[in-house]
């Protein structure tokens, strides 16, 4: 797939996105939404949206997004919008590209839109991912988000798989034996670039040129592309919800949360962090790492200081050997 | 007397998954999305070589599961498109939470279910337990006795849906249907065009204004959404004739919601759904021979349940044989029989229903065996009664 992929529009250069006069102006997610004050996944969508150079069809999985948006008979959705499950919205989205081909060669259908799936973690690195497999092997066409809160924020803070080491949730709750979660975060972007599509990208909604360029740059490919958006949410990390973007700037800062892309099978890190804020500020503006600064938890703390520099040792190793590939 | 039919027919000798196959090749379907379980299996690979030989118009989508192949045909019917898929056993049981959502959404989609047990243990044969599973989806539930009946109502399935936004399951029987060559009357790929036409995309996702699918309902809307599916597939009755009479028109097959056979003058009416309706009728003669009035009934319909028609055509038997190819565990009666006393209750009647379980997991049933079973049935017992019954054994 991603040898012989084709640009169907837009150059590297016009999707480099410099100022906010770039910028869809029109809203595609309406205010009014049910959403909790500073949210990160709602910031993330509307940025995302607001990005594209045209009106996307929206697939959206169960979660936080899908409820706040659209309680009946009110929908906050500007643009064509469709909740089928947690799990599914890949393969949902899998049909509705699907079918538009057919019906663009049947000529009932001017041309194919484009489809943007919202997924949160716990719709895509857990409950989703056999879909989501399935549907970067058949190479369907589409920018698949997962915004990324590291829990079940929709059911009230329990672990997924994409909660750190060490984090505070209601399933993973630190005690006199457990330090928080015991398990890593899965590498949901080695997951996904190991099906060799086109276009994979982490991004942090502190970081909205970076993330919109990524997002041009995915709708550019015809192909499934992957976008990994770090969405913090205060309500389950526990933070002022003034926070979320400062929160969300030092994950990237610490290097908690590496921005890069893989393109064409290049990895390439997109914010270079040459001098990292020590980790703690990031852990300790939110409650969920909070006893992770206790002695008692010091060990704990010394290995998520290990996972984060394995893991950006890593992407650097892969930038390095991808280089000029 | 034969009528004279409109279109030209080949004859051709096929199973019941090819037949099924060219139903929808012959519908013109823009997206099949499917995943392979035996006894379907045959139906999917038969629409990729038509995929393959440019023979099939639309998107043929190998899904990763069944999950995934709901979803997708939800995907593609919420775009307007005309979608298809088959399945059976554990994958209508992977499926099922999908179905809920295929037919609360109100979308238009046709779906082969090739009958078949459900584990464990581990049994690939026919029975009817995965689609009684699925019974209360919201789906229109249509059964098919032999493999042009499968054919017939496939096509018959997207012109029903498509008029009452509510998803159809044709059901037909694992082996001794998808897998028995029969012959097949089989339309021309004009005439089915003709009748199907293309679906009316009204209310879609690619429509200008855009519009929201699947939003949440809170407990003050979501029983209003429930009585509109409960009024539609109601409703769904009147829709089924009209396309039932339309196709008889052309084919010269008819079909309704039950066949009688000589069930007119009967006292013991067998009432069965599927494929050994046939088996049933054959032993019906010889029944009559040893002096017991036997008739049978088989459904062509399931949901919405046929029940007047069912009544009237049992109206003179004083003895219901009512045969279950699938258990409701704990239930006072399986599926069936609940249904068929349900509709004696509300027609204030009151006859003997014996109500068996046979045939699951692909156990055989025998000409002799119906015969045994109305003679059971004949005679006098209480009012209500239910057992399995084994059988293949000959007098």
């Amino acid at each position: 797939m991603s040898s012989d992929a084709v640009r169907q529009q837009g150059e590297a250069s016009s999707a480099q996105v410099r100022s906010l006069f770039e910028v869809e102006r029109r809203e595609r997610l309406a205010p009014g939404h049910r959403a909790c004050a500073g949210c990160g996944p709602m910031i993330a969508v509307r940025q995302i949206l607001q990005a594209s150079q045209e009106d996307p069809v929206v697939v959206n999985a169960t979660g936080c997004v899908e409820v706040v948006t659209s309680v009946y008979p009110e929908t906050a959705w500007l643009v064509p919008w469709a909740h089928v499950a947690f799990e599914n919205s890949a393969a949902v989205t899998s049909g509705v590209e699907a079918a538009m081909k057919a019906l663009v060669r049947r000529g009932e259908l001017d041309k194919e839109r484009p489809v943007v799936v919202f997924a949160g973690d716990g719709g895509t690195f857990d409950i989703g991912i056999q879909a989501l497999s399935g549907a970067l092997e058949r190479g369907h066409r589409m920018l698949y988000v997962c915004y990324d809160n590291e829990a079940y924020m929709n059911t009230g803070i329990q672990r997924s798989g994409a909660t750190p080491y060490g984090a505070w949730t209601t399933t993973s709750p630190y005690g006199k034996i457990w330090p928080g979660k015991r398990e890593r975060k899965k590498d949901i972007m080695g997951i996904v670039a190991a099906h060799g599509i086109p276009y994979a990208a982490t991004a942090s909604i502190s970081h909205w040129k970076d993330l919109m360029t990524k997002v041009r740059k995915a709708l550019s490919y015809d192909g499934p592309t992957f976008l990994h958006v770090y969405a913090p949410c205060n309500r389950g990390w526990r933070f002022d919800p003034s926070l979320t973007v400062e929160v969300a700037k030092r994950a990237v800062e610490t290097r908690f949360f590496p921005l890069y892309e893989v393109e064409g099978g290049r990895y390439r890190i997109t914010l270079p962090v040459t001098k990292p804020r020590p980790l703690e500020d990031f852990l300790s503006i939110q409650g969920r790492f909070r006893h992770l600064l206790l002695p008692q938890y010091r060990e704990a703390l010394e290995t998520l200081k290990r996972m984060v520099d394995e893991q950006w040792e890593r992407i650097n190793r892969m930038a390095a050997a991808t280089a000029g590939s | 007397m034969e009528v004279q039919q409109r279109v030209e027919m080949k004859k051709v000798f096929i199973t019941g998954d090819d037949a099924v196959a060219h139903a929808a090749r012959q519908s013109r379907v823009d997206l099949v999305a499917a995943y392979p379980i035996t006894p379907q299996t045959v139906i999917v690979e038969r629409i990729a070589d038509f995929a393959a030989n440019g023979e099939f118009e639309g998107e043929f989508v190998a899904v990763e599961s069944e999950h995934s192949a709901m979803s997708a045909c939800i995907g593609g019917a919420l775009t307007g498109a005309r979608v298809f898929t088959a399945t059976a056993s554990q994958g209508l049981a992977f499926m099922h939470e999908m179905l809920y959502a295929a037919s609360g959404l109100r979308l238009p989609m046709v779906m082969a279910v090739a009958n078949r047990a459900l584990n464990s243990p581990l049994n690939i044969h026919n029975d009817h337990s995965d689609i009684m599973g699925s019974r209360d989806s919201g789906w229109i539930l249509l059964f098919a006795e032999n493999a042009e009946e499968a054919y017939d109502r496939v096509i018959q399935g997207f012109r029903i849906s498509e008029a009452v936004n509510l998803p159809v399951a044709v059901n037909l029987d694992g082996f001794t249907l998808t897998h028995s060559a029969e012959v097949v009357n089989m339309l021309s790929d004009e005439a089915v065009g003709a009748f199907v036409g293309r679906p009316p995309r009204r209310n879609t996702l690619l429509d200008k204004e855009p519009k929201s699918f699947g939003m949440m309902a809170l407990p003050d809307t979501y029983q209003f959404f429930k009585e509109d599916q409960q009024r539609a597939i109601e409703g769904s009755r009147q829709a089924i004739l009209a396309v039932e009479r339309e196709y008889g028109e052309l084919s010269n097959r008819k079909y309704g919601p039950i066949k009688a056979f000589r069930a007119e003058d009967a006292d013991v009416v067998m009432i069965m759904l599927g494929s050994y309706a046939g088996t049933a009728r054959a032993a019906v003669e010889a029944t009559r021979s040893e002096g017991i009035r036997a008739g049978v009934v088989s459904l062509g319909w399931y949901r919405p349940f046929p029940a007047d028609e069912l009544l009237r055509a049992v109206e003179g038997a004083s003895t219901l044989l009512v045969m279950d190819r699938s258990v409701s565990y704990g239930a006072i009666a399986h599926p069936l029989a609940s249904d068929v006393m349900a509709a004696l209750y509300r027609a204030g009647i009151r006859k003997r229903v014996v109500n068996v379980a046979y045939g699951l997991g692909g156990r055989w049933f025998t000409e002799d065996d119906a015969r045994r079973l109305f003679r059971y049935a004949s005679k006098p017992g209480p009012d209500f009664e239910s057992f399995f019954y084994y059988g293949g054994e000959s007098e």
